[in-house]
């Protein structure tokens, strides 16, 4: 009898929604959402945590770390100056000498291979990539290092030796900054020739068939629209690969030799900041010289952000420009 | 015979063209030979791995134990026991958040956030992994010790990325219209995400953590920090430090005997089998994901 009279009462219900399907909705947004936020914080504490570990080399050795030669675990004397060194002067020979290769590669798999080979090819550079650094460090000091100081070493020594960056003759074994270099080229030619092939495979068709159809030889073409086309792309795809190589550990360990200094030239041994890490973190003595290597950590972390930071800018502008910032 | 005429129209090329098609010719060499050079390194470095880990490589390699100081033979079954504990554990953690950060950022996500994080994620995956080894041991294992598990962590960190980023390629790739269709049937956000959108891209995740599994397998530095200090006893206990292949690779390379070189190509070559047919896996699998979703 009261029933009309009670609908007023009853809530206006806007949702139709049952209460699982709000409850489902509320958990999907609650995980996901978490789970991204979760990684930023976890960014966030692994910088934290590498502070905190470094800190007492922090406050003991200051920003005079960066400019230090010293590292000498009897005197507690540390510096990070050679690692910075060894780091920056094998990763830039290595991306100058992948860059070029890379390009040419990610040209032939975009522009010159026939059909059929072109995945074959394609999925065999990627597939370089695939090896593990430990294998390509095991293969860099028993195979190449050895090739390299029977066969290549004289020949540069013979002919190059007036240059600093081959001087003071062939080295007694095969490990150090030349093999360095060459094993972080490898490393890093598979990265940046896929990351290329993308951008070249993404340049409008229309745009290479109109510069052929003006007369253009196929070499004509990629420097005239697909290199400048691409151009943004590529810069970041080589520093996308200098990152790799700043960062690499395990394989640069076993065939850079490990020893201190600032040499220029490549029949020297060196080390860089990964490497050093890798290879004292654990057998490390005291508590000053695991702070110091975490400091040289930090350097490495600042450097790799910068870096991927760096190129990462430079894709989304270049993604922004290409689609016209939509 | 020839007039001036047909002289000055000459189909012959010019010199100049002769020097455009040379030019073009040699660039297109230089490049075909750069290719040729990768595979021809890829080729090697396969072959060197072959050719001298097939000596160790038996029955016992895989099932016995490391010999005690000064024996020989044996195997390295406790690494390969280890590396699968490390590995599993790692894409246990791994794999569920990775999708799920994916979802979030494909499908809730507001566009600002999701570049934010995507960035994050861009730069997470290129961090040495070194200073990942470093973050973890600081975090977990000072302190408390050195344990499977931990290393898996470490590992987790690294393929989250490569498993989020690859996840959400593929969910850009299910058509709007399957999620249109779904919402305007009335059923809720959460059941069109997990029951349309997550079985449509299952492909594209395989495929994600087939590359993650074979990038965090070869991974050796974390382990170094994280899991190193082990007995040469066989376990499966994760809460335990324990061998793994890429770190027996490191030490049997480092040790004096030649013996124990020969078994480091082996066990790389073990490894390098095992993550180059994970690739080639995961690349089958991205193939039949992207036809089936682009058709």
């Amino acid at each position: 009898m009261s029933a009309p009279a009670a609908t007023p009462t009853r809530p206006l219900r806007l949702s139709t929604r049952s209460l699982g399907d709000r409850l489902g909705d509320f958990t999907l947004y609650g995980l996901t959402g978490g789970a991204a936020f979760g990684v930023v914080a976890v960014v966030a504490l692994l910088v934290y945590e590498l502070f905190d570990q470094a800190w007492p080399a922090i406050q003991r050795f200051g920003f005079g770390f960066v400019t230090s030669h010293a590292w000498d675990p009897v005197k507690a004397k540390f510096g990070a100056l050679d690692f910075i060194w060894g780091t920056v002067y094998t990763s830039l020979l290595a991306v100058l000498l992948a860059a070029p290769l890379s390009i040419a590669i990610a040209l032939f798999l975009s522009e010159l291979a026939p059909r059929g080979v072109r995945g074959l090819i394609g999925a065999l550079v990627e597939m370089l990539a695939a090896i593990p650094s430990v294998v390509i460090g095991l293969w860099g000091i028993f195979v190449l290092g050895p090739f390299l100081h029977d066969h290549l070493e004289p020949f540069l020594s013979r002919t190059l030796g007036w240059t600093p960056f081959f001087s003071g003759g062939v080295p007694a074994t095969g490990t150090g900054l030349l093999t360095a270099v060459i094993v972080l080229t490898i490393m890093i030619i598979p990265i940046t020739a896929s990351i290329a092939r993308e951008l070249f495979l993404a340049v409008p068709n229309d745009l290479e068939e109109g510069a052929l159809a003006l007369g253009l030889t196929r070499w004509e073409m990629i420097r005239g629209v697909v290199l400048p086309y691409t151009r943004g792309g590529l810069v970041a795809a080589v520093i996308l690969g200098l990152g790799r190589a700043v960062g690499e550990a395990i394989a640069v360990t076993q065939v850079i030799g490990g020893l201190l200094g600032i040499h220029v030239s490549l029949f020297q041994s060196g080390d860089t900041l990964a490497s050093r890490i890798a290879a004292q973190y654990q057998g490390a003595a005291t508590n000053i010289q695991v702070a110091s290597l975490v400091y040289l950590a930090l350097i490495l972390l600042l450097i790799s952000l910068l870096t991927n930071f760096g190129a990462q800018v430079i894709v989304r502008r270049f993604e922004f420009q290409r689609t016209g910032g939509s | 015979m020839s007039t001036p005429q047909s002289a000055r129209y000459s189909l012959r090329p010019t010199a100049q063209l002769r020097r455009r098609k040379l030019v073009n010719h040699a660039m297109e060499a230089l490049g075909t030979l750069a290719a040729l050079a990768a595979v021809a390194v890829l080729g090697l470095v396969v072959w060197a791995v072959a050719k001298r880990g097939a000596g160790a490589l038996d029955k016992d390699f895989f099932t016995k134990l490391p010999p005690t100081f000064g024996e020989t033979g044996g195997g390295i079954a406790n690494s390969i026991a280890g590396s699968i504990v490390i590995v599993l554990v790692a894409t246990a953690m791994a794999l569920p958040i990775g999708v799920l950060i994916a979802i979030y950022l494909n499908e809730l996500a507001p566009p600002r956030v999701r570049r934010s994080i995507g960035l994050v994620l861009d730069i997470l995956n290129g961090l040495p992994s070194i200073v990942i080894g470093i973050f973890v041991f600081g975090l977990l294992v000072i302190g408390s010790g050195q344990a499977a598990w931990k290393a898996s962590f470490a590992l987790a960190i690294i393929m989250l990325p490569l498993v989020a980023r690859s996840t959400q390629e593929v969910l850009a790739l299910v058509p709007d219209v399957l999620r249109e269709g779904s919402l305007a049937l009335g059923v809720s956000r959460w059941r069109t995400t997990l029951g349309i959108v997550l079985p449509t891209a299952l492909g594209g995740i395989f495929t994600g953590a087939t590359l993650a599994v074979a990038r965090a397998a070869g991974e050796t530095v974390p382990l170094l920090f994280v899991s190193s200090v082990t007995t040469s006893q066989l376990s499966w206990d994760p809460k335990l430090a324990l061998q793994s292949i890429p770190l027996t690779i490191f030490e049997f390379l480092e040790s004096p005997n030649p013996d124990d070189h020969e078994k480091a190509w082996a066990a790389a070559l073990v490894l390098m089998t095992f993550v180059l047919l994970l690739s080639i896996l995961s690349k089958a699998f991205l193939a039949r994901s992207r036809r089936k979703l682009t058709r």
